[in-house]
């Protein structure tokens, strides 16, 4: 018998590239994305590329967490272009309590429900 | 002024609640009494109301539409060039899980993606902005309203469609809408003069410098009236001395005026001063700007 584990990437919206930056308020103009793979417990920074972008921030970031295989995204806040486009892909939008301000802490929050 | 070039005179802000409208259908009001063509044109797309202050009869609707990229997804090869093409990223595109999406929204209807594809598989969708319709108000004198659908994006189709509709005689006279973005800009480009109302206060003053700042930009000659006068502080007659930007008038504060003004009173009607001053104000305005269209 086979037990195929789906490997979960989740991407948190950063605004630096360490465990101890702060979440970005702006999830399309964040500074970085972080890609946390549950399984293997590695992280990964991604400048974004689309920080300064006149349009279409939000879809283009999207197109970026999506084709790695992002299931769930935390933010503070997602843009109403984007919401529906992150429902049809069944991206699961994460909002952090309020309590939690880095991305370490956001790791230890998912590591608990996992 | 002549019969075959319109006087446009554009009437717009940066702050909202200043007083656009009420010195526009002041301004229409007044104007009727002149022997020429008359239009006011409420570009104000998003939140139309000059139409409130009178009543005519609409000879014309028209809808203002763009047209959208419809994409077959059968014939769609996911190859992206649609997607490189696009300047505001309406394309959404996984080509590894073969999703392709267009956001309507932020389509500019710029048409690059149609030529763009080599699969034939992107055709043209309409979809509706709004609409632009016309009244007569009496003789020779018309209200051209624009009307943003509720949750188009960007109301600029629609006020250009509007201004275009207002014609090019006698004189026009332009409602801007707040804030000093495209909506704004579109107004005023085609003005010969601007008028900008502001409030005496730390809000109104803030946004007057931007509206000043942005009309310089674009090279427009402008004055200035404070409504509600009285009321707040001095600091927008400090800064119109500093800039050296023209006081045109000041509207003093006057609650039986509001009052009126709030039951559909049309403010001329209910002052006579304040029709008078906005008519000698208007012939110096025409005397000093309204050979610009020749010029041009």
């Amino acid at each position: 018998m086979f037990i195929i584990v789906i490997p979960m990437k989740i991407a948190i919206t950063a605004t630096g590239n360490s465990l101890e930056s702060t979440l970005d308020e702006r999830f399309g103009r964040c500074s970085y994305f972080v890609i946390y793979d549950t399984r293997s417990n590695e992280t990964e920074f991604i400048a974004n590329p689309n920080r300064e972008a006149v349009n279409g921030a939000g879809p283009s970031a999207v197109q970026l967490i999506a084709s790695r295989g992002v299931g769930k995204i935390v933010a503070m806040h997602f843009g109403s272009k984007i919401i529906d486009l992150l429902e049809s892909l069944h991206i699961q939008m994460i909002k952090p309590d309020s309590g939690i301000t880095s991305v370490g802490e956001v790791i230890e929050m998912l590591g608990r429900q996992h | 002024m002549t019969e075959s070039h319109a006087f446009r005179l554009a009437v717009a802000s940066g702050k909202g609640g200043t007083g656009k409208t009420f010195v526009a259908v002041s301004l229409f009001y007044i104007l009727q009494e002149k022997d020429l063509p008359l239009c006011l044109a409420d570009c104000d797309a998003e939140a139309p109301n000059a139409m409130l202050f009178f009543k005519g009869e609409r000879e014309k609707t028209m809808e203002v539409t763009q047209s959208i990229p419809l994409i077959d997804e059968e014939k769609c090869t996911f190859c992206g060039r649609c997607h490189e093409v696009c300047t505001y990223q309406a394309i959404f595109i996984l080509p590894a899980m073969k999703v392709i999406r267009v956001m309507e929204e932020i389509c500019h209807d710029c048409g690059a993606c149609y030529w763009a594809c080599r699969e034939d598989a992107i055709t043209e969708k309409e979809i509706s902005l709004g609409e632009v319709s016309r009244y007569r108000i009496a003789g020779e004198a018309f209200i051209v309203e624009s009307r943003t659908r509720a949750g188009v994006y960007s109301p600029v189709s629609l006020i250009k469609a509007g201004i275009a509709e207002a014609g090019n005689k006698g004189i026009i006279i332009l409602d801007a809408p707040p804030g000093t973005s495209c909506p704004f800009i579109q107004t005023v480009a085609p003005a010969d003069y601007v008028i900008l109302v502001t409030e005496p206060t730390p809000f109104g003053l803030s946004d007057l410098k931007q509206s000043a700042e942005t009309l310089r930009s674009l090279q427009k000659p402008f004055g200035v009236i404070i409504n509600r006068a009285g009321i707040g502080d001095q600091g927008v007659q400090q800064y119109l001395k500093e800039q050296a930007i023209p006081l045109l008038l000041e509207i003093p504060f006057d609650p039986a005026l509001a009052v009126a003004y709030a039951r559909g009173l049309n403010p001329a009607a209910s002052s006579q001063a304040l029709g008078e001053a906005l008519s000698d104000l208007f012939n110096k305005i025409v005397a000093a700007y309204g050979n610009c269209s020749h010029q041009r």
